[in-house]
């Protein structure tokens, strides 16, 4: 998978090339916006993280310039600023997620690797989701795992639609609160652990196999453990 | 109402005084003509009189008596409707010549002037008209009474006593009409800037004060306020500025310390080393979001309430973050009740109202003990929606109450519970933004702990509704109308 990095921060930006190589992305990485431009529109990309304030061209004009080219590249935004305000004119000026620095590298990860996917999903409708012997029927709205019915409130039927779209890839506490509940905050206490824990009580406690794994220091995982 | 207050301003009232001032001026004008014009007249007469005196004193001395008479006779024979009056009588007021027919009943005296009413029985002069004459006693026990009709002279007077009192009258109306228009023309000048100001105030603050371009003291004082105001955002802009400064000088390295220590985690096989690293990554988490959350307390309280404002249903809100709370509450085996009333709607930023309300659910389930009672509630109370959120744990004294919103602050037994003291201030930020109050007060009066009960009160959005109503009144049907006054009536 390829990757553009456009920063101008150079320990951000070495630490996002390492990081991202360590994470088998193929990374091209400008410092300043025009060459940033020049780069994205010569080469075609997975995925491109771009850093809201830069010489030479702002991140928001570059975002602009590409999508007018009809370029879908999922883009994510990195930025200090982390208003609402700021965020929310992030996102409407093309950028498909936000991340306020500073972050780490698991939420960046995370958020890369589920943007990617979506990307390549959306051409894709599916109707059934299965990790493992785990099953979700979108149209029917129901869970089964090992043929067994497994009765979810419809919101744990979101919150494991989004974990099973993105089964094998780490998700965040606030991808969670972001993507599933809709709002964007910070709680006082992580009360998204609560929900997974109730979830976690639900599909895999009486089963053999644990499939919703904790990632310590980063968030949730649903996978098959080998 | 607007009248009243029109009447109250000062600018009426300089008005009002200067109309005083006005008048009174006007009034010893008229006054004075009309002292001058009257006293002209009476002046007139009585000089027309002394001639005739004059005349008939010469007669008399040359022909005597009988000149006397005969001269009178002459001159009322030669112009029977002149406006001259003679009466000569013997000395007990028998007529012995003349052109009226008895002594006036009030002028027994012997010399003097007098003002008098000639009767009707004078045929040419017609009913009751006045005179003033002179009186004397002729030698030889006579008496001479020689006067003029002024009777056309007084009317005159009453004309102009009239003319003057109208005079007055009007003057008082045009200026009292013309203070109003005056007054009114500044009042309105001063109260576009009051309305700009007003509009500043509530957070708008790229408004400026229009000014006409003619350079007068409104004018001035327009561009003296709007150069005030020009200040005000540049300071704040720094204010902004130094914030976005200290969030990327100093979050930077704070990511890259953070990141080196994340590095560690994945790195080490350590099992013990890692579950350091682990520890550390959390704390430098928790420094950070301490961090941010003043950041964004700053931000908010600087910025006023021209954000991304849109209709939000608060109820569906409260419904969302309950639904993410209710778990975290019966974990604790809490009782957790919800009445929250549909369709009451607020102007605001969705994010930072959830933040707003999930910050004050999550501290009634921190601060309330096992089994306690948490309660959420939303409602309209006529133009305002209400959140509230009771608790039936420790409570906060009366004089901590106002104190709590400040940043770092904590209630003296809550120091041991996790949290960094700026949840509260970044709740009194939104409210602030949203133009809410917020009011703690005891839930329950008789018991120990208190619990704690805090309300937000906030503007309902009403365009939405207006809208709604609009287009009900097209429908032909009633039933809705009935619902919609129905409604309001229970709001």
């Amino acid at each position: 998978m390829k990757a553009l990095v456009i920063e101008d921060d150079q320990d951000v930006a070495n630490y996002l090339v390492k990081g991202l190589k360590e994470s088998d992305f193929v990374v091209d990485h400008a410092a300043d916006g025009k060459e940033g431009m020049v780069m994205a529109a010569s080469e075609e990309y997975d995925v491109m993280i771009v850093d809201r304030m830069l010489p030479g061209m702002d991140g928001l004009s570059i975002i602009k310039t590409v999508r007018a080219t009809g370029n879908q590249v999922p883009v994510l935004i990195l930025s200090a600023l982390g208003d609402v305000d700021d965020r929310v004119e992030g996102l409407r000026g093309g950028g498909d997620d936000y991340l306020t620095k500073p972050f780490s590298f698991t939420e960046l990860l995370a958020r890369i690797e589920s943007l990617i996917r979506r990307n390549r999903q959306a051409a894709e409708t599916e109707t059934v989701l299965r990790v493992a012997d785990l099953e979700m029927d979108l149209l029917a709205r129901t869970v089964k795992r090992a043929g067994q019915n497994i009765d979810v409130q419809p919101r744990e039927f979101r919150l494991l639609e989004y974990l099973m779209r993105n089964a094998g890839q780490v998700v965040t506490r606030t991808m969670l609160l972001e993507k599933v509940w809709d709002y964007h905050f910070d709680p006082q206490t992580n009360v998204i652990d609560v929900h997974i824990s109730r979830l976690r009580a639900k599909i895999d406690k009486e089963f053999e196999t644990p499939l919703l794994q904790t990632i310590r220091g980063a968030g949730y995982m649903l996978r098959e453990t080998a | 109402m607007k009248l009243l207050s029109q009447l109250r301003t000062s600018s009426f009232q300089l008005a009002l005084l200067y109309m005083v001032v006005f008048a009174t001026s006007v009034f010893l004008l008229l006054a004075f003509i009309y002292w001058r014009t009257a006293g002209f007249m009476a002046a007139q007469t009585d000089e027309t009189i002394e001639a005739e005196i004059a005349g008939l004193a010469e007669q008399y001395r040359g022909r005597g008596v009988n000149g006397l008479i005969t001269i009178i006779r002459e001159r009322v024979a030669r112009d029977p409707n002149a406006k001259s009056i003679y009466l000569l009588t013997t000395d007990d007021f028998l007529k012995l010549a003349g052109n009226i027919g008895s002594w006036p009943q009030n002028a027994r005296a012997d010399s003097g002037w007098i003002n008098f009413t000639l009767d009707e029985s004078v045929g040419w002069m017609g009913p009751q008209r006045l005179a003033r004459a002179r009186i004397f006693e002729v030698q030889g026990g006579l008496r001479l009474l020689v006067g003029r009709d002024v009777d056309e002279l007084t009317n005159l007077k009453r004309v102009i006593e009239a003319a003057i009192n109208w005079g007055m009258g009007i003057t008082l109306a045009l200026a009292l009409l013309g203070g109003f228009l005056m007054s009114r023309g500044t009042t309105r000048r001063i109260e576009v800037i009051n309305n700009t100001s007003r509009r500043i105030m509530n957070g708008h603050l790229s408004l400026r004060i229009p000014t006409r371009g003619t350079d007068d003291d409104f004018d001035q004082l327009a561009e003296n306020l709007n150069r005030m105001l020009d200040r005000i955002v540049y300071l704040m802009e720094g204010i902004r500025h130094v914030s976005d400064s200290i969030a990327h000088d100093l979050r930077t390295p704070l990511t890259r310390l953070r990141n080196q220590l994340e590095h560690t985690l994945m790195s080490v096989d350590n099992d013990e080393a890692r579950e350091q690293a682990g520890r550390a990554v959390a704390e430098a988490d928790q420094l950070l979001s301490t961090f941010n959350a003043l950041l964004r307390i700053a931000r908010l309280e600087t910025r006023g309430n021209t954000a991304d404002m849109k209709s939000v249903s608060l109820d569906e809100l409260v419904t969302d973050a309950c639904e993410l709370y209710e778990a975290l509450a019966e974990d604790k085996e809490q009782n957790f009740e919800q009445d929250l009333e549909p369709g009451v709607l607020i102007e605001g930023d969705r994010d930072l109202l959830f933040q707003m309300v999930s910050n004050l659910i999550d501290n009634a389930i921190k601060y309330t003990p096992e089994r306690g009672t948490i309660g959420v509630s939303v409602r309209k109370e006529g133009a305002e929606a209400i959140f509230e959120v009771r608790d039936s744990g420790i409570g906060v004294p009366d004089d901590e109450k106002e104190q709590v919103f400040q940043r770092f602050y904590r209630v003296g037994k809550s120091r041991s519970l996790p949290g960094n003291g700026l949840g509260l201030s970044l709740v009194s930020a939104v409210a602030e933004i949203h133009q809410g109050q917020i009011i703690l007060s005891d839930t329950y009066s008789d018991r120990s702990p208190p619990g704690l009960t805090v309300t937000v009160r906030m503007p309902a959005f009403t365009g939405v509704l207006k809208r709604i109503r609009a287009a009900q009144a097209e429908l032909p049907a009633q039933a809705p109308e009935a619902g919609t006054s129905e409604s309001s009536e229970a709001g």
